[in-house]
């Protein structure tokens, strides 16, 4: 121990004379440690860099930073692989791998912001994403109407499948027996309600997680995003039912289309969503199925992400639009509005991503 | 094939993964162990927990005092409650699905839980990391741990509700339990989003232990020739380095004492164990480092072992590059296991086994060995070039 503090107080003062000298020429007959004195400079320079990008304090990089960040990159992943092969100083090794490993994440890491991003995702990636899961989209479409169609005819059948198909939820006045007036009321009438900010928001935050679900649960190979788009039209067969038994169909599809063809459409995407997932699962092809489900996954998210932005809007509809609107052909044009919108917006809006605007 | 090259990965961990950079550097990567993950993931809960409950309160407070001062207006102290309603409720859904979205898009690429636990999510492809994959794994943890932990929570308060709460546990524990099952120690949103979770390493440039040697004049005396290097290899090379910079007494000493008794020195005095094993290791590390530039490396002892014998024996056992040619790789790998098995039955049947094939005569019992050993040193210089 005592020598080994003298050592270091010696070295720390530089003047230990012949021993110093000795170990200075020491030092150098190592032709690995001159190898890192001569680069350590720019090592530091990098995990100074690197370091500054990672705790987001950007404004402390000059611009000869950024321009020089991917040249000291290859520098030191350069140094590194040249260590590998000269030098067994074990420390220096693991620290070089460190050091590249994190440059390499800040060189090749998500380099866009998330509101660059944004732009972009606005911009065409999202309606490029929903256009390729097409088949996705159809398939949800046709199981949607199927579902409803057997809500309806349920119904029809027997009024009790009403209460079944129905949860507690909507089924407080609108029941089976109900009387038109009781029926109307719930349609029209509400534009003096209060809390319409709150019961949006609640809509927005239900809704999002129901679609949520219906994308995650794709992860099982699609089948249970199917059934839960099964229930949630088949409920929706059912109140169609009930209100033609009144007389009130249109009324209530008018009613339902303010915001409902923005959040069907979404409930119809996130389901869709999913089910392309549990399609490249359950067929992946040539390929194995965890690139498979990796390749899919990113694809649905994108649409997702736009799903969670269709449910903002169709909660703002929903809250306020149709309390407002308090007329059919009012609720008709701007349900039908929204969905056209929609509609031009996946389907005709096809720019590519190089600025070449299509039709 | 990666034990000989790299003798810096330790053996027999199985979450080394090697990803090859676009400038075809092989980066090595160890993937989080699970236990890292779960305390990430516990941490994450608790901040999400405390911001939610700082949220509320701080609504509650500000919304009280707002609603108080106008209370003579009910239509305004309404329309103030549900602004503040609405703030709450987007605050929630912010937390429960935008905390790791955000953080995860950081240039850090990890929650803050995954930073405190050093770790952090990676493409599994070794591509860059985008948006989609974070979203995509993102919104898979919604099904994985939120909706049935808020499903056990609601049934367990209704009472009556024992298989639905049986099936959410069961649920929950099929995610919660996913990551056991793959070699990757995916989740089932890394597996959708093709993304994994590497450690992160962040380490200082500690000096090395060969500039620190400043030999004081008395223990200048440590010069060690050729043949008192020989005995150790990279391996034992890295030990040493890691005994000195623990500077634990006892294990200097001890190491001071195994290599003296292997080199034929007597032990250096009290208190001088650690000059010494610095002396040996800068003159260890340059023997091995001119060998490496000469492109013989010696991965551990057992390797240096067998050079040193080769060197010694000499012309012994030569052969041509024809009696070389008839094995690879696979070959070299097994004899090289045999050897360090050192179990004589095993030996000889491979001794005849090689010696069939190239057509020589089986040496006698007791010049295997050194025949194996010969075989094995030449046929590995010649696959190295």
């Amino acid at each position: 121990m005592a020598t080994t503090f003298t050592q270091n107080i010696r070295g720390l003062f530089g003047g230990g004379g012949a021993a110093t000298q000795d170990a200075a020429i020491e030092t150098a007959a190592l032709r690995s440690d001159r190898f890192r004195q001569e680069r350590e400079s720019d090592w530091k320079r990098l995990e100074t860099i690197v370091g500054r990008m990672e705790s987001r304090r950007l404004g402390k990089l000059s611009d000869q930073d950024v321009l020089d960040l991917p040249v000291l990159y290859r520098t030191v992943a350069s140094s590194l692989s040249i260590a590998r092969e000269t030098s067994l100083d074990a420390a220096t090794l693991r620290y070089l791998e460190a050091l590249v490993q994190r440059a390499w994440f800040q060189v090749y890491g998500p380099r866009v912001g998330l509101w660059r991003w944004f732009l972009g995702f606005l911009g065409g990636r999202w309606s490029a994403a929903v256009r390729e899961i097409w088949l996705d989209v159809l398939i949800a479409l046709a199981v949607m109407v199927a579902g409803t169609l057997v809500g309806w005819l349920l119904v029809a059948s027997d009024p009790e499948w009403y209460h079944a198909l129905v949860g507690g939820q909507f089924a407080d006045t609108r029941v089976p027996g109900a009387s038109r007036e009781v029926l109307r009321a719930t349609l029209f009438g509400q534009s003096e309600q209060s809390g319409m900010s709150v019961f949006a928001t609640y809509l927005f935050s239900n809704n999002a997680q129901v679609a949520i679900l219906a994308f995650a649960l794709g992860f099982a190979f699609g089948i249970p995003s199917l059934m839960l788009l099964i229930q949630n039209t088949g409920m929706l067969g059912a109140m169609l039912w009930l209100f033609n038994g009144q007389g009130l169909l249109v009324d209530f599809i008018a009613w339902l289309s303010i915001h409902g063809t923005t959040e069907l459409f979404a409930i119809l995407l996130a389901g869709a969503a999913g089910l392309h997932i549990g399609r490249a699962m359950a067929f992946p092809g040539k390929r194995s199925i965890l690139e498979a489900a990796a390749e899919a996954g990113r694809r649905a998210s994108t649409v997702m992400a736009g799903v969670v932005l269709m449910l903002v809007v169709a909660a703002i509809l929903e809250g306020f639009a149709r309390q407002l609107v308090d007329h059919t052909p009012g609720r008709f044009a701007v349900g039908g509005f929204m969905l056209v919108f929609w509609l031009v917006y996946f389907f005709a809006f096809r720019r590519k991503p190089q600025g070449a605007a299509g039709a | 094939m990666t034990a000989a090259t790299n003798p810096l990965r330790k053996p027999g961990s199985d979450r080394e993964r090697v990803l090859i950079t676009p400038e075809g550097i092989a980066l090595p990567l160890t993937l989080a162990s699970r236990g890292t993950r779960f305390g990430a993931l516990l941490l994450d809960l608790m901040i999400i927990g405390l911001l939610i409950l700082a949220t509320t309160l701080g609504l509650l407070f500000i919304g009280g005092e707002a609603v108080s001062s106008i209370e003579y207006n009910p239509t305004a102290a309404g329309r103030a409650l549900q602004f503040f309603a609405v703030l709450w409720l987007a605050a929630m859904f912010l937390f429960r699905n935008a905390y790791f979205l955000f953080f995860e898009l950081g240039p850090r690429g990890a929650t803050l839980g995954k930073r405190m636990t050093g770790i952090r999510i990676a493409a599994r492809d070794g591509g860059r990391l985008s948006a989609e994959m974070v979203i995509a794994r993102n919104l898979l943890r919604d099904i994985e741990l939120f909706l049935p932990l808020v499903f056990i929570a609601s049934a367990s308060g209704g009472g009556d509700m024992g298989a639905a709460s049986l099936a959410a546990t069961a649920w929950f524990l099929l995610f919660a339990l996913f990551p056991c099952f793959n070699k990757d120690r995916l989740r089932a949103g890394d597996l959708i989003a093709g993304t994994w979770v590497v450690e992160a390493p962040k380490r200082a440039l500690e000096p090395t232990m060969s500039a620190v040697a400043t030999p004081s004049p008395a223990d200048h005396a440590y010069k060690f020739g050729d043949t008192e290097l020989a005995p150790y290899g990279e391996y034992e090379l890295q030990t040493l380095e890691r005994v000195l910079r623990e500077n634990r007494r006892e294990a200097l000493a001890s190491v001071a004492e195994a290599i003296c008794t292997k080199i034929g020195w007597t032990a250096p005095g009290e208190g001088h164990e650690r000059a010494f094993l610095e002396a040996y290791y800068t003159q260890l590390r340059a023997h091995l480092e001119i060998g490496m530039r000469f492109g013989t490396r010696k991965a551990d002892k057992f390797e240096a072992g067998l050079v040193a014998k080769s060197a010694a024996a000499g012309t012994a056992f030569r052969f041509t590059a024809a009696e070389l040619a008839v094995y690879g790789q696979a070959q070299l790998d097994s004899l090289e296991r045999v050897l360090r098995e050192s179990q004589g039955a095993t030996m000889s049947t491979v001794a005849e086994a090689i010696a069939r094939k190239i057509g020589r005569e089986l040496p006698d019992t007791a010049r295997q060995r050194a025949f194996l050993e010969a075989y094995y040193t030449q046929l590995k210089t010649r696959l190295r070039r």
